[in-house]
């Protein structure tokens, strides 16, 4: 799975480049219980992964759960270690750094988290959660710190007098601002939000959201947006990545993706998303996919999704395809589909079932 | 307790101010609950009474007249060569076998005894948290080693080996203090083990590590803070162990080594006059018994107070339970924690 | 078969265990200097000469891997721990002579605290605050804070003296041997298993109240009322089965406990059995009784603790024996 990727806008290729993910890879290992614990299988959770994102961009990534989107965060982030491929940040390989090594770049990378609740340490200060970014990496002590705490909060929308507070006393949407103030300490480059928004009310989600772009806008921040709500991705994204079971099925800026997806998967989640307008709700064509996510222990062969897919023919069982700019397409518009969807195609509201 | 310390009691409770911006910590949402628990308060008081007592020994011994190790033929002991009862020749819990002061000796012994507890029990939790921490955190081959290791001293006959030191490298105080704490770290170690194990797969862990901190910063300001609780009711109740521990090493003759005044070794003596001085075996076995259950009461009372769930729940018990039943979901955990409880 | 197999890998790995634990004890008695050693066997008020004889007959002389072998061969090929300095007995006549003392000790205890222990917790917790809740829950506090020499001699100072002085002296200290009359036997031997009782019953009063408290809370406690089955039946078949797992766990833990308590309670009611001899063997420095007993100790805790094992797989259908 090599070949021309990007996710970036067609004059973000050079100088504009933040990061890079080649075709990266990461398995975790099944083991046996007991005694000897034998390596019986492997989970292929990102299997040949590659994008870019352009600074100043916002590259959005959505799939179902387990689609490997939150490994892929983790990976680029450093917190696990990849198995193979390689991720450049500002032209450093930063592939498997070990901890000192990674640490510069740990302030350049930062994350966000999806649970307001398990990623704030309920036993320590939101003053000392927040602190925590500057007290690693020494960068302000005291009273600087304190104070560096409290513009934060107030540049997130916390009320900076609640610094002595404990995480318990905060609502889930202020909790996700602790969380980006704690990201945001260390001036970063690039944050990985991993679902940010998924665990909130929607009331609560735009007000987040909001923050996050006025946060883009004035610090020129570079976002990897990971959501399962494709709604919401398109709002804030620049450019989309669809993945499916651990591979990469459409890539594109926004909207060509959004506008004419070629992937039948994605076809099918956009058909499956909600529509404001309750018009075109009713024209829309519902394309209703059979069956269940197959196991990444023991994916299909060929293309992954050919099992559920419902133009799925012989050859896409037993040819992996490329990721490519299909023809009629903008050319930085990448699918992974040996019959990619063509405009105005109907797809059978049905997928293939399989024999039984 | 009486009136007037119940009414001080909600005075206190009334006199602290709403804190808006602080907020409560772990800590001291614990202490609020706990100073309602009449049990572990009294317990407290006697941890506190008996403390003072044992550091005002010198002074009891110098009121007396009775040095400590001083034996006194004529007036500790009858003319048969008996220990003397309470309240005999200014004698006021009675003499031992060679006519030293009893009071004396078990004031003496319980400043060992709480030297022990405490000295023992600190060794012990730093050893075994530190241990639980890193094999619950770093895993792999450390924690397969590690968990072992607890495993075994768990399982290890603790009299049978404290007897083989003893007998290698004779009998003291610092054989006494290490062979506790060799014994008290691992039960420490296995629950902090088993909460790092939880603890580490947190987001807030995760966080931690995305913003580049070491794993012993992890370990200790991240994971630690979390295990507080636990690990304060486990110290609370090792210390009457090691109090246990030790008075039964010396009784068997492998404790600290004579003339110490210490509470095993008294009722080691006392054993063989059984049968004619009570007082003998009662006072010293009081006094062992009233430390260590004040130990325990405080343990269970802090547990309580730290998880007010579990045991309240319990005790709330049948009378809620039907009151439930009765009038559909109430709020069981507002259910009124009886004081009385134990 | 999953049974025989568990077994013997158990077995092997008790193997392992006896043989670390009569490595440790070599080492720690054997690495020293050789006159601190033969000292240690001789006798400590042994003359040159037969210091000089020991260190020749056991080739303390020899290097001290050259005698870990001998060590190990005498002990695991022929069971040999050697001899007592005290009176030339041989060590292995010694334990002989012992296991049937300890052995009453320790199964008559564990018997009495298993049932105390269960039955009162069992109804306890099933009658949650009662006044035999709240008495039995002081009595456990009671219980888990006292050492057992001080159990041991209250009682005697209660029970034993009042009694005898009054006549009646069924109840009495020392050892007397089964084979001699079980009544009598049981006379000598109820004082200390009381003391080992009411010491480890507080443990498992507090475990199996709590693990019944928490069973019943269960939903399928609530369904097995629900669909008319009597309390008892509700209580015994579905929940005592499945509270009594951390019980039993507990019991492995507690093996090697036992042996300190068991010391204890011998020395208290003048048993002469492994464990007040071990002390005695400690207060003369007699180094082969002292090697023999703490591997008789470490096989004991070994066995006990596959037994356990096994009791624990066979209550809980889920544990599989691996």
């Amino acid at each position: 799975m090599s070949g021309p990727l990007s996710a970036v806008p067609a004059d973000g290729g050079g100088s504009g480049e933040l990061l890079r993910v080649e075709n990266l890879v990461k398995y975790f290992p099944v083991r046996s219980t007991g005694m000897v614990r034998r390596t019986i299988g492997q989970v292929q959770a990102v299997d040949g992964v590659s994008l870019t994102i352009g600074r100043g961009q916002t590259l959005g990534l959505v799939g179902e759960t387990g689609c490997g989107k939150s490994t892929l965060a983790r990976c680029i982030a450093g917190l696990i270690p990849v198995t193979s491929g390689t991720v450049t940040f500002e032209g450093h390989d930063i592939t498997n750094l070990p901890r000192r090594a990674m640490r510069p770049f740990r302030r350049e990378i930062q994350m966000i988290f999806q649970d307001p609740y398990g990623s704030l340490n309920p036993r320590r200060r939101v003053g000392a959660i927040i602190g925590d970014p500057f007290a690693i990496h020494k960068t302000a002590t005291g009273n600087e710190r304190k104070r560096a705490v409290q513009e934060l909060m107030e540049r997130v929308g916390l009320n900076p007098e609640h610094y002595n507070r404990f995480p318990a006393e905060f609502s889930g949407g202020q909790r996700q601002r602790i969380g980006v103030a704690r990201a945001l300490a260390l001036r970063p480059k690039l944050i990985i939000c991993d679902e940010p928004v998924s665990a909130l009310d929607v009331s609560i989600q735009a007000q987040v959201l909001n923050l996050l772009a006025d946060l883009q806008d004035d610090f020129g921040l570079s976002y990897l947006f990971i959501a399962h709500d494709l709604e919401v991705v398109r709002h804030v994204s620049d450019s989309v990545i669809v993945m499916y079971l651990g591979r990469i099925a459409e890539a594109g800026p926004k909207d060509p993706v959004y506008d004419t997806p070629r992937h039948p998967y994605t076809a099918a989640l956009l058909s499956a998303s909600p529509a404001a307008d309750p018009e075109s709700a009713a024209s829309r064509q519902r394309i209703i996919l059979t069956g269940d996510v197959p196991s990444p222990i023991n994916p299909p062969s060929g293309c992954r999704f050919h099992p559920r897919c419902p133009k799925a023919q012989e050859l896409c069982s037993q040819s992996v395809p490329e990721l490519e700019p299909k023809s009629g397409g903008e050319p930085t518009h990448l699918t992974a589909c040996h019959y990619p969807v063509q405009a105005g195609e109907i797809l059978a509201s049905t997928g293939r079932r399989e024999p039984v | 307790m009486s009136v007037t310390d119940i009414a001080f009691e909600a005075q206190a409770a009334e006199a602290v101010p709403e804190q808006a911006i602080e907020g409560r910590s772990q800590l001291q949402l614990t202490w609020r609950r706990l100073r309602h628990d009449r049990m572990a308060i009294a317990s407290v008081v006697v941890i506190l009474v008996m403390a003072v007592l044992a550091l005002l020994a010198p002074l009891f011994a110098s009121l007396t007249g009775h040095g400590v190790d001083q034996p006194f033929t004529n007036t500790g002991l009858t003319a048969d060569g008996i220990p003397v009862p309470p309240g005999t020749n200014g004698f006021i819990l009675g003499s031992d076998y060679i006519g030293r002061d009893l009071l004396i000796r078990i004031l003496y012994g319980a400043r060992l005894s709480l030297f022990v507890g405490i000295t023992t029990t600190l060794i012990a939790t730093v050893a075994g948290v530190t241990i639980g921490l890193v094999a619950g955190y770093f895993g792999g081959w450390v924690d397969s080693v590690l968990a072992r290791f607890i495993d075994a001293v768990l399982a290890f006959p603790v009299v049978v080996l404290a007897l083989a030191l003893a007998a290698v490298f004779g009998a003291s105080l610092p054989i006494v203090l290490g062979v506790i704490s060799f014994f008290s770290w691992a039960g420490i170690s296995r629950i902090v083990r088993g909460q790092t194990l939880s603890l580490k797969e947190k987001e807030y862990i995760e966080a931690a590590r995305s913003l580049g901190a070491a794993p012993l910063r992890i370990m200790f300001v991240d994971i630690l803070p979390n295990l507080i609780g636990p690990v304060l009711v486990l110290a609370t109740l090792y210390i009457p162990n090691a109090i246990v521990f030790e008075a039964t090493l010396s009784f068997l003759g492998i404790g600290i080594p004579a003339p110490t005044a210490d509470w095993g070794s008294i009722l080691s003596e006392a054993q063989n006059y059984y049968q004619v001085s009570w007082w003998y075996v009662v006072f010293p076995a009081a006094a062992l018994l009233v430390t260590t259950l004040a130990f325990n009461l405080l343990g269970d009372g802090i547990r309580d107070a730290l998880d007010p769930r579990t045991e309240r729940l319990f005790a709330a018990g049948r009378k809620s339970r039907r009151r439930r039943r009765r009038e559909g979901p109430a709020i069981a955990l507002a259910a009124p924690a009886g004081g009385s409880e134990a | 078969m999953a049974l025989a197999r568990f077994l013997v890998r158990r077995v092997l790995t008790g193997i392992l265990v006896l043989w670390l634990v009569a490595t440790g004890t070599f080492f720690l008695f054997f690495a020293r200097p050789v006159l601190v050693v033969a000292r240690g066997l001789a006798g400590r008020a042994a003359s040159p000469q037969v210091i000089q004889q020991v260190i020749r007959d056991l080739g303390l002389d020899q290097p001290l891997m050259v005698q870990y072998g001998h060590f190990l061969n005498r002990l695991f090929l022929h069971l040999d721990f050697g001899y007592s300095y005290y009176n030339g007995e041989s060590v292995k006549t010694i334990i002989a002579q012992d296991i049937p003392i300890t052995a009453s000790v320790v199964v008559g205890g564990v018997v009495l605290w298993l049932i105390v222990g269960l039955s009162v917790g069992i109804i306890s917790a099933t009658r949650p605050r009662s006044l035999f809740d709240r008495v039995s829950t002081v009595g456990v506090l009671a219980g888990l804070s006292a050492p057992t020499f001080v159990i041991g001699e209250l009682l005697i100072i209660a029970i034993f003296v009042p009694l005898n002085q009054h006549g009646f002296s069924w109840i009495q200290t020392g050892y007397y041997p089964l084979s001699q009359g079980v009544i009598p036997w049981m006379g000598h031997m109820i004082l200390p298993w009381v003391t080992l009782a009411t010491v480890q019953a507080a443990v498992y009063t507090r475990l199996s109240r709590g693990s019944l408290i928490d069973t019943l809370g269960e939903d399928y406690i609530r369904t097995a009322r629900a669909k008319g089955l009597s309390e008892r039946r509700v209580v015994f078949r579905h929940g005592v089965r499945a509270a009594l797992t951390p019980v039993v766990s507990q019991l492995g833990v507690d093996i090697g406990g036992l042996l300190g308590g068991v010391v204890v309670v011998e020395q208290v009611f003048g048993l002469s059995g492994l464990g007040q001899d071990s002390v005695q063997a400690i207060a003369t420095g007699n180094l082969p009784v002292i090697i023999g007993f703490v591997i008789v100790a470490a096989a004991f805790v070994v066995v006990a603790n596959i037994v356990v094992d096994m009791c624990y797989a066979l209550l809980d259908p889920r544990v599989r024996l691996t």
